[in-house]
């Protein structure tokens, strides 16, 4: 994977550019993949998966090259270290798309049909959450004045994403046919999904002071 | 000998680089986008050739101001400026070389019995005013420009992070050049007139003054000290008054740089009085003046909130007291240096109304009437001189000066012995033509000299409005003066 970073001498905003694109996408197959599963489509679902694994690897090596580059050619002395964090912060949303789709492949929750809407309301609004921290981070390099605008829709995203997952916890808890275990289970994976936008909503609150920082 | 003495004006020069570069590049290097290495070498090459090719214009104003004419003065005087300007650095002040040149000329001024041009003085000092603020304005401006620009056109901040890069290093260059330009005047301008250089000329295509010989040895010095002793306080001078933006700091830079041409540019000065336009003086300024009134700019514009301003107060009363220091300095070591080693720090000179004297300041309007009781008596300093006859009459200082230029007393002789030595390089075969028919001659005042040598051909005349071929002109005279003197 690594070559094909090498073998892609693009500059570096490019690098961040695709290094978005990979986060983003991870989002799209996490939505996807769920919705696979609530199907019962299994090889779609593996599928899903693989492709997540490979992004996830992309957006790796394109964040090493990245902080690499930054260091050695000593780029944006300033905002570096702000970068770096961000960066990293993109990445560690990115890496929990994938926890949470493997969780599901490892797990296999049985989800009653009543809750596969709640399910699938909350990750659109997570990924939703976690679309706009993406689009707040390339205004951050891009367009700052515009970081703002985004940052506003994550908040909005991730208190929707609260909304759903305490009326799917309530509604989880409150059907009398689930072991004790299940639903402990389901609650399990529906906090685990709302915690992503949490996290993107973490970002965007660092994000607002490096914007700060980065006045002119 | 002359290299000794010189030495003093080399120390001068290496402490304006380590001190001064540190205003061109310090932000720069500190927040580092430019690694020092680069910024030394950029700086370097860059003072060097602001002094060599534009080192002239603010020279003038320091030679007006005090005419160092021995060269032990001169060796004292830039010693006393190069003590000052070291010990305020160690004390972690931003001073201004040209503040202690300025203190350290008064205090020859003092010793020697000149009289200081209140004129060139006046010039001078306004400027200690005029550059901060001017600095502080242009870096506003600037900055807001750039802002707009920036968010105008939504740059990328890699590529912003690259153009300021470059930006930095073109003003920083152009920054380095100005400094050359300007502060040259300050290490070198003292040993202009004691010179011992003449014209030399690089197979026919150069023409080196023996000015721009000193100009040259003198940025080589200031180079030195950018590349030996200025890491150090560049990189901490980013963070002294407030921190700043790379964007901030490219503002400062410019800002700093454009005030510093602004009082070199000859170019400049002849442009706006062709255009009929109030010239800029070309004086030394500082730029550590300069730099510091941007960055209070800059800092103004965002509220002040970020101005430290108890470094600020330091700052500034190191610029109150850096030439109070020097001129006491320079006054100590020339008693020490003449009355301890029986060294000549300056040349006495006599004044004396002979009546050809009494004859020129009663052609250029001045009455003579008052001044009938001192006629072809001697006077051993300027300061006495002048004392006598402004009890007499009432004048300003442009007729002061002319009565003091008419009754100084420099007995000149051509001989055939001298006209040898004059240097055919340097003088035109019409103006050695002039001095050819003079031979045997003798003067008692340089105004004579001049006025027969002009009687002879035109060669020899001032210009109206060329003042490139009259500061030429006063070079040569000025050796000639130093041949001819018995």
């Amino acid at each position: 994977m690594e070559f094909t970073i090498l073998k892609r001498r693009l500059d570096i905003g490019k690098q961040i550019d695709d290094f978005l694109d990979q986060v983003s996408e991870s989002g799209l197959l996490f939505k996807h993949g769920v919705s696979d599963y609530l199907k019962g489509n299994q090889s779609a679902f593996s599928e899903k998966i693989e492709h997540m694994v490979d992004v996830e690897h992309q957006g790796d090596a394109l964040r090493r090259s990245l902080e690499e580059q930054l260091y050695i050619q000593t780029l944006i002395p300033e905002s570096r270290g702000d970068v770096l964090e961000l960066l990293e912060a993109m990445d560690a949303l990115l890496d929990r798309f994938k926890g949470a789709l493997y969780r599901f492949d490892i797990e296999q929750p049985e989800i009653h049909p009543e809750f596969h809407e709640g399910f699938k309301e909350l990750i659109n609004h997570v990924v939703e959450a976690v679309e706009a921290m993406v689009r707040s981070s390339r205004a951050f390099f891009k367009k700052i004045s515009g970081v703002a605008d985004h940052m506003h829709k994550v908040s909005y995203w991730e208190t929707e994403s609260d909304k759903v997952s305490t009326r799917l916890q309530r509604a989880i808890f409150n059907k009398d046919d689930l072991h004790l275990s299940q639903k402990m289970q389901l609650r399990d994976f529906v906090m685990h999904v709302d915690k992503i936008a949490d996290r993107a909503e973490d970002v965007s609150d660092k994000l607002s002071i490096y914007v700060i920082k980065r006045s002119l | 000998m002359f290299a000794f003495f010189l030495s003093s004006g080399l120390f001068l020069g290496w402490s304006l680089g380590a001190n001064d570069a540190s205003n061109v590049f310090g932000t720069a290097v500190g927040s580092k986008m430019i690694r020092f290495k680069t910024a030394a070498i950029c700086c370097s090459i860059f003072i060097i050739l602001g002094a060599v090719l534009s080192g002239a214009g603010a020279s003038h104003t320091l030679t007006k101001l005090g005419s160092v004419n021995a060269i032990t003065g001169a060796f004292i005087v830039a010693f006393a400026a190069a003590l000052s300007v070291y010990l305020m650095t160690r004390m972690r002040f931003p001073v201004s070389t040209s503040q202690a040149i300025v203190g350290a000329i008064i205090g020859w001024n003092i010793f020697s019995g000149s009289v200081t041009d209140t004129n060139s003085l006046t010039k001078i000092v306004l400027t200690w005013v005029a550059c901060p603020t001017l600095a502080a304005v242009f870096a506003v401006i600037l900055y807001k420009i750039v802002v707009f620009i920036i968010h105008h056109f939504n740059i990328h901040m890699f590529r912003l992070d690259l153009m300021t890069r470059w930006g930095l290093l073109l003003v920083g260059a152009f920054g380095s050049y100005s400094l050359g330009a300007n502060n040259i005047a300050n290490v070198m301008g003292v040993f202009i007139p004691v010179s011992p250089f003449t014209d030399i000329s690089i197979f026919g295509v150069f023409n080196l003054s023996s000015a721009q010989q000193l100009f040259f040895l003198g940025g080589v010095a200031i180079a030195v000290g950018v590349l030996t002793y200025s890491r150090r306080v560049m990189e901490t001078v980013g963070e002294g008054i407030m921190k700043l933006s790379p964007v901030a700091a490219f503002a400062v830079v410019s800002a700093h740089s454009l005030v510093l041409f602004l009082f070199a540019s000859q170019g400049l000065e002849r442009f706006l009085t062709s255009h009929g336009l109030p010239a800029i003086p070309l004086v030394p300024v500082s730029s550590s003046q300069a730099i510091v009134g941007a960055v209070i700019g800059i800092g103004l514009l965002k509220g002040g909130r970020g101005i430290r301003w108890r470094t600020l107060g330091g700052i500034t009363s190191g610029w109150v007291i850096t030439p109070i220091i020097a001129g006491v300095f320079s006054l100590f070591l020339l008693f020490f240096l003449q009355n301890v080693f029986h060294q000549n720090t300056y040349q006495p000179m006599t004044y004396k109304l002979t009546p050809a004297a009494m004859a020129r300041i009663k052609e250029a309007g001045i009455s003579t009437q008052h001044l009938v009781g001192l006629a072809d008596k001697d006077f051993d300093t300027a300061v006495q001189f002048s004392k006598e006859f402004n009890k007499r009459v009432k004048i300003n200082s442009m007729q002061r000066d002319f009565i003091l230029s008419s009754a100084e007393i420099d007995k000149l002789k051509i001989t055939r012995a001298a006209i040898n030595k004059v240097n055919t390089v340097w003088i035109s075969p019409e103006q050695l033509n002039a001095l050819e028919k003079l031979k045997g001659r003798s003067f008692e005042h340089k105004w004579q000299l001049v006025q027969a040598l002009g009687d002879e051909t035109p060669a020899w005349h001032f210009s109206q409005n060329d003042r490139n071929h009259n500061d030429e002109l006063s070079n040569r005279l000025a050796n000639l003066y130093s041949i001819l003197r018995q």
